[in-house]
């Protein structure tokens, strides 16, 4: 700030706060709603925490969150971790091999890689659902692990940032690394890999909530009940208008989803912001 | 730009961008290639023979006034939401920024909602405006207003704009903030010392030296409407009530997934498929007037 003015610092603070309770109000009704009974929710709405924690969330871990017949939550949970850690360290794994071979190497058809890799920008799940799901069911793919991860591991976006990356890297390295014998495979992962620990820790940040959030494409992939993930589970437990749902082991299992996705935002900010940024440059 | 300094191997680059090339042809060049095909056959009602019929399924789809409908929908409702989350996406940045001391506590709350999925962010305030036990619904009762989005359509759109907008703020907060950051603090100082108060600083000299940053959200912010947001519709309203939500998204799932009209899905891909190569082409335009190799 520039000058001293009590009332703009005042106004300032006050805006911020009415920023706070915009964002933390949906999360704290979700999180008090997840306490209580289905019944206390009804009528008046309580505005403090009632005493039906560990019931509600064991409920829903165990048994799902609607009654009978719907997947426990673990189980969803479970396939939300392992497919985010696939497509995270999968999109990292591919990007960086792919944009090391394009800078660092002379070969024919170099630029035609380079830009199927880019068109890949312009089509998102959203654009190629059928198609898409036609070759993941002939592969014999749906509900698998393999399914719900691998057609999303192709990035261009993380092949760009490391691209970027290495041009930035001194030619100087790598004719040091030469004069002393070190061949492709070596300066790569003596040099250039140690070299891009800052951005690999900042996108597999993003990526992991990348994957984690995906909606769309489990819900055509998975039709078995046990391989869905937590995100696309709730779909399934929403309720459609009739008055008896169960709300309050809805929101738990909703705190369950959005937790683990905000614990690493929030813990790991310095990489999370460094990723957002650079991702989009 | 290029490197000076290069390996010189006859296999091994292949064998390097080989995953990334199997997984974007097999996954991606493969089924676009499929759904432009696809988008100009036309199967009988019986699935038995498919025809070849040029731009035939184009013409159905622009002449089904539903499908206009679906656009005028899909506009409102990206219009509507980039506009809400880049306003409060500024507002709370500048604020932010003018904050000596705390600041820290503000960002890291206010980034929350990044993490949050498009159809949890859906489901937390369609619990807030539930008719029978949401908060903000009784409190909208107590006002003598009615509010019940399984009736009405303007509501149940205002619903859904509501939290992809929320779940939105986050982002353009980051981006404005780091924005704000970057300008010299010299310029500002300047102005100030020539008499300009607080407001007429952000209008003269701040926003339009962030216009880069709010030009580059606006794509990003529309990209996002478009496409991201299909979770928030699929599982807070289905489109409904009486077609009232539905996006062109939503209904290229709907009709190809749940209605299998593929020609017809097919169609509507590639019309959304023009639309993402615009963006793309906007956006990269602009990105290369910038960016200095």
């Amino acid at each position: 700030m520039v000058e001293r003015r009590p009332l703009w610092t005042f106004a300032t603070h006050a805006v911020l706060g009415g920023g706070l309770l915009v964002v933390g109000f949906p999360l704290y009704v979700t999180l008090v709603a997840s306490t209580h009974t289905a019944q206390e929710l009804l009528g008046h709405f309580p505005l403090w925490f009632g005493s039906h924690v560990i019931e509600n969330y064991a409920r829903v871990l165990s048994a799902g969150g609607r009654g009978a017949g719907s997947a426990p939550v673990l189980r969803m949970l479970v396939n939300s971790l392992v497919m985010a850690v696939t497509v995270a360290v999968g999109k990292v794994g591919i990007s960086i091999l792919s944009a090391y071979a394009i800078v660092y190497f002379r070969f024919p058809f170099r630029m035609t890689c380079f830009w199927t890799i880019f068109l890949t920008l312009m089509l998102p799940v959203e654009v190629r659902i059928m198609p898409t799901f036609k070759v993941v069911a002939d592969l014999g793919l749906l509900n698998t692990y393999a399914g719900l991860s691998v057609p999303l591991i192709a990035s261009a976006t993380a092949t760009f940032l490391f691209r970027q990356f290495f041009l930035t890297v001194p030619d100087e390295l790598t004719e040091a690394a030469r004069i002393d014998g070190a061949g492709a495979l070596r300066f790569f992962w003596s040099i250039l890999a140690p070299l891009s620990r800052t951005n690999i820790a900042a996108l597999l940040v993003i990526l992991f909530i990348f994957g984690w959030n995906q909606y769309l494409w489990p819900l055509m992939v998975t039709t078995d009940e046990t391989m869905s993930t937590v995100v696309m589970g709730i779909k399934r437990v929403v309720p459609t208008g009739d008055a008896a749902a169960e709300w309050n082991l809805v929101m738990a299992m909703v705190m369950l989803a959005l937790v683990p996705p905000v614990a690493i935002v929030v813990l790991m900010q310095r990489w999370f912001i460094k990723g957002l940024i650079e991702t989009e440059k | 730009m290029h490197k000076r300094v290069v390996f010189r191997n006859r296999v091994l680059p292949y064998l390097l961008v080989a995953p990334q090339m199997i997984i974007t042809l097999v996954f991606f060049i493969w089924p676009a290639g499929q759904m432009l095909v696809q988008s100009m056959l036309l199967q009988d009602a019986f699935g038995l023979s498919t025809r070849f019929v040029w731009f035939e399924n184009f013409g159905r789809l622009f002449a089904d006034p539903y499908y206009l409908h679906t656009f005028r929908v899909t506009a409102i409702f990206s219009a509507a939401t980039a506009g809400l989350a880049l306003g409060a996406g500024l507002l709370f940045a500048v604020m932010a920024d003018r904050v000596v001391r705390g600041g820290v506590g503000y960002t890291t709350l206010l980034m929350a909602p990044y993490a949050i999925a498009p159809v949890v962010a859906g489901v937390l305030w369609l619990f807030m405006f539930d008719p029978t036990v949401g908060i903000v619904a009784h409190m909208l009762r107590g006002l003598g207003y009615t509010w019940n989005h399984q009736l009405n359509g303007a509501q149940a759109l205002v619903l859904v704009i509501l939290a992809a907008a929320w779940k939105q703020i986050s982002y353009n907060f980051l981006f404005f903030l780091a924005g704000l950051q970057a300008i010299p603090k010299a310029v500002i100082e300047a102005a100030a010392i020539d008499g300009a108060g607080p407001g007429r600083r952000f209008w003269r000299i701040v926003f339009p030296l962030l216009s880069p940053t709010t030009f580059f959200l606006v794509v990003v912010n529309l990209v996002y409407a478009f496409f991201d947001t299909f979770g928030i519709i699929h599982a807070v309203t289905g489109g409904g009530p009486a077609k009232a939500t539905e996006t062109l998204v939503y209904r290229v799932f709907n009709d190809g997934f749940i209605g299998l009209d593929f020609g017809g899905s097919a169609a509507q891909s590639a019309v959304l498929m023009a639309i993402v190569i615009g963006l793309t082409v906007v956006q990269f335009r602009y990105i290369e007037r910038r960016v200095v190799y």
